[in-house]
């Protein structure tokens, strides 16, 4: 009986469409999109002449935006490429922004008021090396100003107006670096000041017009520079040699080059470490970066140097404003508790400031990063000055009149890994007025959309109703509902800042700087790995909180301390928080918790050894239980090998400590000649599978072979483990493996000839998808491998069922031999791809569709049946009745069925899937430098109406009924009444 | 649990009986280029009571003898001989049994593995105490293999293991499945030859000896992707119909137009058929009614007393 409904059902559910597309008004009903740029690197003020009020900067994400001064808005945005990191920016002709990028090998000018391209121009590089861009000012040739690109040994002088490249020169051919360029007022040569390895100093004076080198000086010195160097007036450099321990002036003038060193602790006594300098352009001002505060150091000649002011810590300097011809200003923060005093002054006249400013911000920004200042003119006609400030969470803000004008949030470009919180359960005591105030709303909420679906609505009335539907108070309530809707996304970014995200709209329900996760004099170099959930309570849901565990290094190497945090769901309280003593190098969470529901976590250090938390006696108890079936893997991608592990307890179990000691069981070595381990992949653990029987044509019955200990494993040829392109299809290949991760066996071992990497795979129930590309056919092709348990086929006879032979309820060992079978099929696919994902619904009923994240950055949603290795040419009738796809060589791809819509998730990095309570629909939240959210129901909503359905239609239907039934059976009555009076 | 070993051994013997037949063939032109290089073997252990030095290994009676072979001493084949190695529980790891395979030359260059066969060391005294230790603690038996054969560095091991509680029925059960890509052995599967029963009891073989089973696998070739380039125009929305169901009678697609047409003709017919008598009827009909008005006074009256 269960098999012929859960057969009709499926029936049911193949028969659905499965174009699951949006009508335009349905778009951010349940979907949100956010858009963000990343941690701000350099920012360029549009000059006054440009007029608008905009920023342009370059960020991390290697993104070129342009902001709204007033709102923060992005007005437009271009996302490079990962590999196309932005150097440099600077304004050309004062309307282009150019960008230098690709370690100085590709210059490109935007337009500045839409962000259009107008050229780019590709330079030869001949190593990678620090480069540099100068956009020269007020020097026309030919009534063009020129675009100067150093880079290694090489000037090239490119038209700003066409890209083209003037001249070209080549300086020297030793590993020259050029640090700064600087051009005195009304003459046409150029100073280029540099180290050639970072011994010698050397200063060039080139003619502008054609790259001729008018004279050139070296001097080389002998403790050797560190590679930074600050220009501090027109004839004078400052270096720091390459202890960092003294400050070296260096004289150029008239070609003559003299050093003077000065060690900086008899300038600052309290000076110890090393020293930094800032990159700044004052004029005679230096600032240097010791440990403890930034030191701003006036140049009086070669050999004198005077401390003007110090700034303690933590704070931060500005680059310098050209204010006047004489005068430059610059912005000086400094952090006092949660206020920050922000001070602007002239480098003319250091002992006054021009503006003082303090404004209060709330504790989860951390310290100030990097400060860009601009001034505008008041309505008075005097100058002010509005700075823009880079926080150590990546978040980006706008400081005018002492106000911030404007954040943004821009960690959340950054996201490292994710997790799902439920939100608290709706507590008894709601307010006669809330209800009787959200009964009015819903009233009238319905009221308008019945006008709507009558045509009676007017314009306005239409535009109200898209409102309500957009910002509807149910989805964005602060309580569990009914169908599993709203959660919170609890997100960890980069920076260390953990944030939750309310599904409603996408805002930001609390968020929290890690105290653990900055660098401090403990952990230097801190760095997020994932985020678990650490306790969900089910048994007192109503007075605990969930909670979430942050899991960090302290450096990026593996020995590396680990860091350890506990923080709470609802409200980002840090409940604990620590460096560990050992490293990690896997968290495991264990399908196992304690008796305050803490979900048990063996963390895997760099010895191997494994480490139980919580550490609590209780947790002890229930882990040795289980430990004899507790089994681990790791995959140690330089060596090719695949190990595995159980665990065991060598002499006496140290109750303060758990620490377990791994034991090998089993390894896998692939032969290093032939194959490097590309991928691996494995089932979700919280992936819930409906049925193990799969119903094929013909009343049959397929057992598919799960197991949560599959690892997919994907190993290319050596050769062909780089990029597209990079090897023959002869000598490329790729290995797909299904291994047990339990019994070390190698479950399916599979070879495509001529396929190449990237690739990308998904494993869900029975099934492995793989996305690769194939060199002979010259496309991407994605294979599908469903593995399948053979030796629960007696089963299907029903006189063993009858009298009980059967071994449907025997428990499966992963020490039997397995006996399975195996179906793959490849099929080509137009899309390279960035990510995959699988849809996961809370019971596993509904069919499965992958989420593929497509090159140009959209979520596309393809249902697994295209990815049947069962498809045949010609299906018979039953086949086609079980809902079985003719074969075709490619994949389709339908445009409605574009998750994203219209829209683009720039950046795309990862799919999150996650099951809603309601059984036909997924929650998906996909992130790169945008955030995606929505719901999606792969086989339709089959077992609730949809939120636009009218209930007050219906309403109005049930009343006119019962109205007119009442008014019937009136006038029959009165109608028999007269017949029988007749 | 025994009907399982028996399935499995009667499943093996089975194989065994297909696979002489191709032995035997094959035993005169073993040159012959396999694709699908899957071996079978079975190795009776000898007792734990035989005297001999394990060094020593005696062959199954079944096996072909390779040594009267022709083709086994020529030059594009020669003998591989490398070793298993195990471990019952803490101590290190021991020499347990010898591998000797055949390596055959292609002639585009590459070097497989064939003809894998196997012989088992019998348990020394100690051993097979550790091994009853190892029954008891329900623990792990870990084998090892060399992973490069030709040259064994004595670093890269191909490892796997099996509860110890899995292996024994009447003798000591073993299956190995040794995956191999040319000369290298990528992973050993080492298990129980059947299945292995999820409460695993304690049980003690009757035989202390191992009987031995060994597969040689090779990676398989994918499918290649199907490619149909005429249909590609027609497949492109995916669920183009891959075949135009059949053409329907005109009776099947028009019959709702039809019956009612029928019906209206039918219904035209007869009253142009009935039309003469329709006064008839209706003069019948009028008299009828005045019947009937004149009945309801009576009735009335009856009503009324």
């Amino acid at each position: 009986m269960a098999i012929r409904a859960c057969l009709g059902l499926m029936i049911l559910l193949f028969s659905s469409t499965i174009s699951t597309a949006l009508f335009e008004d349905q778009v951010g009903l349940s979907d949100w999109h956010q858009k963000y740029i990343g941690k701000v690197k350099h920012a360029i003020f549009h000059t006054q002449k440009t007029g608008r009020k905009r920023v342009v900067v370059s960020t991390e994400e290697n993104v070129l935006a342009s902001l709204d001064l007033r709102t923060g808005n992005i007005f437009w945005r271009h996302v490079l490429g990962k590999i196309d990191c932005i150097d440099q920016v600077d304004i050309a002709l004062g309307k282009y922004v150019v960008t230098l990028s690709s370690g100085g090998s590709i210059l490109r000018a935007w337009n500045l008021p839409d962000g259009q391209m107008i050229w780019e121009s590709i330079l030869q590089v001949s190593a990678p090396s620090k480069s540099l861009l100068h956009a020269l000012a007020n020097m026309n040739v030919g009534k063009d100003n020129l675009i100067l690109v150093f880079g290694g040994s090489l000037i090239h002088a490119l038209s700003s107006t066409d890209g083209q490249i003037v001249w070209r020169k080549e300086l020297s051919t030793n590993s020259l670096e050029i640090q700064q360029v600087f051009q005195p007022r009304d003459s046409d040569i150029f100073y280029a000041l540099g180290f050639i390895d970072s011994s010698e100093f050397v200063a060039y004076y080139v003619n502008y017009k054609n790259g001729e080198v008018l004279q050139q000086s070296k001097a080389s010195f002998k403790s050797g520079f560190c590679g930074e160097a600050s220009l501090s007036s027109n004839d004078v450099v400052v270096a720091l040699d390459a202890s960092r321990t003294y400050l070296v002036s260096i004289s150029f003038r008239n070609g003559v080059i003299t050093f003077q060193q000065t060690y900086i602790p008899d300038l600052i006594p309290e000076f110890s470490g090393k020293a930094t300098l800032l990159p700044s352009k004052y004029n005679g001002i230096l600032a240097v970066d010791i440990a403890s505060s930034i030191v701003l150091l006036r140049v009086k000649g070669v050999n004198e140097l005077e401390i003007i002011e110090k700034i303690n810590y933590p704070s931060a300097i500005s680059d310098a404003l050209p204010f006047s011809k004489e005068q430059q200003a610059f912005a000086i923060l400094q952090h006092d508790e949660s206020r920050i005093h922000i001070k602007v002054k002239f480098d003319t006249d250091l002992t006054n400031e021009v503006l003082k400013e303090t404004i209060q911000l709330d504790g989860q920004r951390g310290n100030v990063e990097k400060v860009f200042i601009n001034n505008y003119i008041r309505t008075d006609r005097t100058h002010g000055f509005r700075v823009l400030v880079v926080m150590e969470d990546h978040s980006l803000l706008l400081v005018q009149q002492g106000e911030i004008v404007w954040t943004r949030e821009d960690g959340l470009a950054s996201i490292v890994d994710s997790t799902t919180s439920e939100l608290p359960v709706e507590k008894e005591g709601v307010s006669v007025a809330e209800v009787e105030h959200s009964l009015f709303e819903w009233l009238k909420g319905h009221f308008l959309k019945l006008k709507g679906t009558l045509m009676l609505a007017s314009p306005d009335e239409v535009a109200a109703i898209q409102a309500i539907r957009l910002k509807s108070f149910e989805k964005n309530q602060m309580t569990r509902d009914h169908n599993g809707f709203r959660k919170l996304i609890i997100v960890l970014t980069r920076a260390g800042k953990i944030l939750a995200l309310h599904t409603g709209d996408g805002r930001v329900v609390w968020s929290v700087l890690l105290p653990v996760l900055r660098e401090s004099e403990t952990c230097g170099n801190p760095f997020v790995l994932n985020v678990y959930q650490w306790q969900v309570p089910h048994h007192r849901a109503m007075h605990e909180n969930p909670s979430v565990l942050v899991i960090g290094r302290c450096g990026h190497n593996f020995d590396a301390p680990g860091i350890f945090s506990i923080v709470d769901a609802y409200t980002g309280k840090v409940h604990n928080s620590l460096v560990l003593e050992h490293s990690v190098r896997h968290v495991m969470p264990l399908p196992l918790t304690d008796s305050t529901e803490q979900h048990l976590h063996i963390v895997i250090d760099d010895n191997l050894h494994a480490h139980l938390y919580p550490k609590t006696s209780d947790a002890v108890k229930i882990f040795l239980d289980e430990m004899p079936n507790v089994f681990w893997y790791s995959v140690e991608v330089g060596k090719n090998i695949i190990k595995g592990y159980s665990l065991e307890i060598k002499g006496e179990l140290d109750m303060a400590e758990n620490v377990f000691q791994p034991k090998e069981l089993w390894s896998i070595v692939f032969p290093s000649e032939s194959e490097t381990i590309a991928l691996t992949a494995t089932r979700k653990m919280n992936e819930i599978v409906h049925t193990q029987a799969k119903i094929v044509a013909d009343q049959d019955v397929m057992y598919k072979y799960i197991s949560k200990n599959i690892l997919f494993v994907a190993t290319v040829a050596p050769k062909a483990s780089g990029e597209i392109g990079s090897a023959t299809p002869e000598e490329a290949w790729l290995y797909a493996y299904l291994i047990d991760t339990v019994s070390g066996r190698i479950l399916h071992r599979v070879s495509h000839q001529g396929a190449q990497g990237p690739i990308h795979a998904v494993v869900s129930e029975n099934w492995v998808v793989y996305h690769y590309f194939n060199l002979r056919a010259h496309r991407h092709e994605m294979s599908v491998i469903e593995i399948y348990d053979q030796s629960r086929e007696d089963n299907k006879d029903v006189w063993k069922l009858v009298l009980g032979k059967h071994n449907l309820t025997a428990p499966i060992s992963s020490y039997s031999k397995p006996d399975v079978t195996v179906k793959s099929q490849s099929y080509f696919f137009i899309h390279s791809v960035k990510s995959m994902a699988v849809t996961a619904t809370a019971k596993g009923i509904t069919s499965k569709q992958l989420l593929i994240g497509t090159i140009g950055d959209q979520v596309l949603a393809l249902d697994k049946r295209f990815l049947d290795p069962r498809r045949s040419a010609n299906p018979t009738q039953s086949e086609k009745e079980e809902g079985i796809i003719p074969l075709t060589d490619s994949l389709p791809i339908v445009p409605q069925s574009y998750v994203t819509h219209a829209l683009q998730v720039e950046g795309l990095r990862g799919i999150v899937t996650t099951p809603a309570k309601l059984e036909s629909t997924t929650l998906v939240f996909s992130y790169g430098v945008d955030l995606f959210f929505t719901r999606i129901a792969p086989s339709r909503t089959y077992d609730s109406l949809t939120e636009d359905f009218s209930y007050a239609l219906l309403l109005l239907t049930i009343v006119a009924l019962v109205a007119a039934l009442l008014v019937t059976w009136a006038l029959s009555e009165r109608k028999e009444l007269r017949e029988k009076w007749r | 649990m025994s009907e399982g070993w028996c399935r499995g051994r009667s499943l093996a013997l089975f194989v065994l009986v297909i696979l002489l037949p191709i032995w035997i063939a094959r035993g005169f032109q073993s040159d012959e280029l396999l694709q699908d290089d899957e071996e079978f073997g079975l190795e009776g252990g000898r007792p734990a009571a035989d005297p001999q030095p394990p060094t020593n290994p005696i062959r199954s009676p079944i096996r072909r003898r390779p040594d009267l072979d022709p083709p086994s001493g020529s030059a594009d084949s020669k003998s591989v001989q490398f070793s298993l190695e195990h471990n019952l529980g803490a101590s290190e790891f021991s020499p347990a049994g010898t591998f000797t395979a055949r390596l055959k030359s292609w002639s585009h260059g590459g070097q497989t593995l064939t003809k894998l066969r196997f012989s088992r060391n019998a348990l020394t005294e100690e051993e097979k105490r550790a091994f009853e230790r190892l029954l008891k603690e329900d623990g792990h038996y870990t084998i090892r293999v060399p992973s490069n054969v030709l040259n064994p560095s004595g670093e890269d091991y191909v490892i796997s293991s099996v509860r110890a509680r899995c292996i024994p029925r009447e003798s000591l059960d073993e299956h190995f499945v040794i995956h191999t890509d040319g000369v290298n052995i990528i992973a050993v599967n080492y298990g129980s030859a059947g299945a292995c029963q999820y409460p695993r009891l304690l049980r003690y073989p009757a035989k202390w000896s191992f009987t031995s089973y060994t597969v040689l696998k090779n990676s398989e070739q994918a499918p290649r992707t199907p490619t149909f380039a005429e249909e590609l125009l027609d497949g492109e929305d995916g669920l183009g119909e891959g075949v135009k169901p059949p053409e329907k009678s005109f009776w099947a697609k028009y019959w709702m137009y039809l019956v009612p047409l029928g019906f209206i003709v039918m219904n035209a017919m007869t009253q142009a058929m009935n039309m003469p008598e329709e006064q008839q009827v209706a003069g019948q009909s009028t008299s009828q009614g005045q019947v009937a008005q004149r009945a309801p006074p009576t009735t009335t009256t009856v009503r009324r007393r």
